[in-house]
């Protein structure tokens, strides 16, 4: 099937990196005229993100001989997208992005078959992304890669403890913002994962509700004010109806009541661009960063596949604000490593704490980092669940538990908890390590108190 | 701004990602940009799309070779129905459609033709951006652009390896943005606004409230005050003083009936922010050199804007300044009610204004001086100038010229390279040279064919031991290397050529908007460790 779509020539670039080696080869690298074949009629590769990455990454890995690729993007094209988005064009805004990207480079590259999905990453499961080589994702969203992360992870398969080294599918991880980005080679089980690093990313700017509410200082504060209080309280567009920071409507509105907010305290700078950056919490971004990226992580996938070079050890940083600056080091792999290390995880907490606490910490803690836990547990045999937000029905039945201390909700020393989070796609088992609030000494690790 | 062109779009909305980082007037710089491209190889495209879609104003490309078999393998704006046609005006049109508001045109020639019949041709164009030239073109065209002050990328992408070299002549940025920069606070040396306003404010007095939403910029001055009076004016030094610093601070957090300290986070700032708060203000030295350059102390007719602002900082810096910079006027965002944060904040808004002003008028005396309006500078460009004067940096390249002069050859770096223990992304660079010079021996590059891959190696290594001796060093590039390159072929390689596609696009940007800081001089990608250097050559 490979042959009939390539005129003469076509490969030749490609093929002195397969058909011949060198000192810097991987040391298992065969040189030959097959493993452009393989790559092309048996390699199936998953794009994670049609916008700036991903189609900067469907272009690279059609360039680079892959031929089986499916893209996976919930969005939509807009506008401002049209900046660094090089596949889509004005005609194709409000168009899903994973359809468009793959139209065009199905059309553009003969023979490369990309297959569109117009769809959540949740909304697939095991038997879908285990079909898959090489995953490779271009997301703007860190639970989106925790989850994706805990789903490779959860393929994994162990026998009397060791790895399976055929069930391992390769991660490569790319991210921007403005003119810094990274890339990152995952190999599940073997290598530092997503989980294991999650101090690398920098915690999200929230401020502290009483500056907006009371003591505002800067334009952003008079914003927040008014997506968070004002706007729930008015509700100006309907009962019910919430922000959408892709009206111009809605940003008009925000924008007004902020600068009366502003004038109230003196403060000056806000403008329409400030506004809607806060609302929609843009992140800057342009065409030259996504490209550098997205063809490290082509050519890191390149590798993995062809085996032609050792691939990236493990993660690199680049940013170009001042000259061209590249860092490159080994991420370290926890040992205790919530998802990908097969360490028992614990939860210390006294009788008197409440599941409130647990939860916070769950929340708060650096470690763990998770967005909204729901904790269930074993009783007599059977599943009780003790908190769980999403959804609604359940959130309203178990509310009154979070109030409760654990010896209240019967919990005992040793008992498991199971706890679910949009950041990985099954549920984590902790031992409850109960103690008795004059146990706790100073070296307990999972601690409230922090 | 919101006007619509071609896609009857509005680019304040299309290019919204892009212009909070260089802001509106980065924008209009880009918009009247017209870049050149010399040969739409893979690399070459890969770069102008990246300069295409934010809207540059026009593009142009040069390239007499026509369309390949192997081009249209590696290159996403050529097609395989255009195999025979023109490269130049295949890449054209397909790159194009990427951006109606951006103009495209092309010129079917060699630029070593270009260069024979019409060396003016180069001269329109803001930038020119050369992939693959040989020695004696670049050569040549390099020393056409220094002569114009037209600045001059060369990009290569070689296997896995890309390179890339600027070559201008003299750049000046006022607006670098840092990643990270210290506030200027003058803590050291409080000026007179800042002084009156934190001396006015009475902690004694204060209501419970009011105490605990002192801004720490005020509860630091008066500590450091205080501090003062038992050191002989100085503020405190080193860790040890900081550190005592810090505990006199502490100690000034109110207690309760029961002697419990409050909860009072301006003091827990204040106490978080010695360290980088109490530094002494001082002239970075990139603008010190800026103010030793003869380009500064040398005013004439010829001068540029941004020297004449330099000179009018400088001569501030003398008198006003009393040896500072103005002051910058912002500062960040600490616990306070708002009322006396915004006052805080004005008091240094007003010095900042004050300074300005200052500047302002010693810009106009210069400019009066040379006989030019003063409407030649704005204000606003005086504005940004103040509030960036401690960020302003310079880029001066050595030319091509220089570069490959075998008298100026920059030896001493490029032995530091050879000599280097462990593997050097540098080498690679010795190594592009010494294959070009295989080229004009050879009429090839080395392992073009997989069986020339294992007899090219000695052949390749003669080249460089020549190269070397020309430049008048001994060492030799090890074997492991010499065989990589001759494994490459030459070919250029997709997904390396979209990464230097997107440095190399950026560079532009950089000197188009003259904003950020952009590479001197030459930048080495390895592909293969993810790795990569910059020098100066």
């Amino acid at each position: 099937m490979s042959g009939d779509m390539d005129w003469s020539g076509r490969w030749n670039h490609i093929k002195r990196l397969l058909e011949r080696t060198g000192p810097f080869a991987h040391p298992d690298f065969e040189p030959s005229s097959e493993i452009l074949g393989f790559m092309q009629d048996s390699c199936k590769i998953l794009v994670i993100g049609a916008g700036g990455l991903g189609c900067e990454l469907l272009k690279d890995l059609a360039l680079m001989g892959f031929r089986d690729i499916h893209v996976i993007d919930m969005d939509t094209i807009d506008v401002s997208n049209l900046n660094r988005q090089f596949l889509f064009r004005p005609k194709d805004v409000g168009s899903p992005k994973a359809d468009v990207a793959a139209t065009f480079v199905n059309a553009r590259v003969p023979g490369c078959k990309v297959t569109a999905h117009y769809a959540k990453i949740q909304d697939y499961d095991e038997p879908f992304y285990s079909g898959f080589h090489i995953l490779v994702c271009g997301l703007d969203s860190i639970v989106a890669r925790r989850w994706i992360n805990g789903m490779l992870i959860g393929l994994l398969r162990y026998e009397d403890g060791q790895l399976d080294q055929s069930s391992i599918i390769p991660l490569v991880d790319g991210g921007t913002e403005g003119f810094k980005g990274n890339a990152r080679v995952v190999l599940p089980g073997m290598t530092a994962c997503v989980e294991c690093t999650l101090d690398l990313y920098p915690p999200q700017i929230n401020f502290p509700l009483c500056t907006i509410a009371h003591t505002p200082r800067l334009p952003e504060h008079c914003i927040e004010y008014v997506r968070i209080l004002l706007w729930p309280k008015e509700e100006p567009f309907g009962a019910g109806v919430g922000i959408d920071g892709d009206d111009p409507k809605h940003i008009n509105w925000i924008l007004q009541k902020s600068q009366d907010r502003a004038e109230e305290y003196n403060i000056i700078g806000i403008t329409y661009r400030l506004t809607q950056g806060v609302v929609k919490r843009i992140i800057p971004a342009v065409a030259s960063t996504n490209a550098v990226i997205a063809a490290a992580c082509a050519t890191e996938v390149f590798k993995l596949a062809s085996s032609c070079c050792q691939p990236l050890n493990n993660y690199m940083n680049f940013n170009d604000t001042e000259g061209v600056y590249t860092y490159t080091f080994e991420a370290q792999k926890r040992e205790d490593c919530l998802l990908c290390s097969n360490a028992p995880q614990t939860l210390t907490f006294t009788e008197s704490d409440k599941l409130q606490d647990v939860i916070t910490f769950l929340i708060e803690s650096n470690t763990y980092q998770m967005k909204s836990p729901g904790i269930t547990t074993s009783a007599h045999g059977k599943n009780k669940t003790l908190y769980m937000q999403t959804v609604k029905s359940i959130e309203e039945r178990t509310r009154e538990n979070l109030k409760k201390t654990l010896k209240e909700l019967g919990l005992r020393s040793g008992q498991e908890l199971y706890v679910a989070d949009v950041t990985t796609p099954s549920a984590v088992t902790f031992t409850l390590n109960l103690a008795s609030h004059m146990e706790m000494g100073a070296d307990s690790e999972n601690t409230v108190a922090n | 701004m919101a006007e619509t062109k071609g896609s009857g779009l509005d680019k304040n909305n299309k290019y919204d990602r892009q212009l909070r980082l260089w802001g509106d007037h980065g924008q209009s710089a880009l918009e009247a940009a017209r870049v050149c491209l010399i040969n739409a190889t893979a690399t070459g495209t890969e770069i102008l799309k990246n300069v295409i879609l934010p809207g540059i104003g026009s593009f142009t490309i040069v390239d007499g070779h026509k369309v390949r078999g192997e081009d249209v393998g590696n290159n996403f704006f050529l097609l395989a129905d255009s195999i025979g046609k023109s490269r130049a005006q295949v890449a054209t049109e397909l790159l194009g459609e990427l951006n109606d508001d951006v103009t495209g045109n092309f010129v079917e020639e060699s630029v070593e033709t270009l260069l024979e019949s019409n060396p003016d041709y180069f001269s329109t164009f803001s930038v020119v951006v050369a992939i693959n030239l040989h020695e004696k073109a670049l050569l040549q065209l390099g020393g056409v652009l220094w002569e114009k002050n037209i600045p001059l990328l060369v990009c290569r992408c070689y296997g896995f390896i890309g390179y890339l070299r600027l070559a201008v002549r003299e750049h000046t940025i006022v607006e670098s943005h840092p990643d990270s920069a210290l506030e200027d606070l003058r803590l050291d040396r409080p000026f007179p606004g800042l002084q009156t306003f934190c001396d006015s404010l009475n902690m004694e007095t204060m209501t419970k409230k009011e105490h605990g939403h002192t801004p720490w910029l005020v509860l630091l001055y008066k500590y450091v005050q205080e501090w003062k009076k038992t050191h002989d004016g100085q503020i405190p030094k080193n860790y040890k003083e900081k550190n005592m610093l810090k505990e006199m601070i502490r100690k000034g957090i109110r207690q309760n009936e029961e002697g419990v300290p409050e909860l009072e986070e301006n003091f827990d700032e204040a106490v978080t922010h010695v360290n980088s708060a109490l530094v002494t203000t001082r002239i970075p030295s990139e603008v010190q050199a800026l103010f030793d350059d003869p380009c500064c102390t040398n005013i004439n007719s010829e001068s540029k804007t941004f020297w004449i602002l330099c000179r009018a900082l400088h001569d501030f810096v003398h008198n006003e300044g009393n040896g500072d910079l103005p002051l910058r006027g912002t500062i960040p965002d600490m616990t306070s009610d708002s009322e006396r944060y915004i006052q805080l904040q004005n008091v240094y808004r007003e010095q900042a204004a004050t300074d300005m002003t200052a500047i302002r008028n010693r810009v106009h005396a210069l400019l009066q001086s040379l006989g030019r309006p003063c409407g030649a500078v704005s204000d606003n460009e005086i504005k940004t100038f103040c509030r960036n004067a401690a960020f302003l940096r310079l880029v001066r390249c050595r030319s091509l010229a220089e570069e490959y002069g075998t008298n100026t050859v920059n030896k001493d770096e490029l032995n530091m390279h050879l000599e280097s223990e462990e593997g050097d992304d540098l080498l690679f660079y010795i190594l592009l040279r010494g294959v070009d010079r295989f080229y004009d021996e050879y009429n090839r590059y080395p392992g073009r064919d997989n069986s020339d891959v294992e007899p090219d190696i000695p052949k390749l290594k003669t080249c460089l031991t020549k190269l070397l001796h020309d430049w008048g060093l001994s060492g030799t590039v090890k074997e492991d290397y010499i065989h990589e390159m001759c494994r490459y072929g030459a070919s250029e390689v997709h997904s390396i050529a979209s990464y230097m596609g997107g440095v190399v696009a950026q560079e532009v940007i950089k000197i188009l908007t003259t904003q950020f800081v952009p590479i001197n001089n030459t930048y080495v990608y390895n592909g293969f460790l993810q790795t990569s250097t910059t020098v100066q050559l």
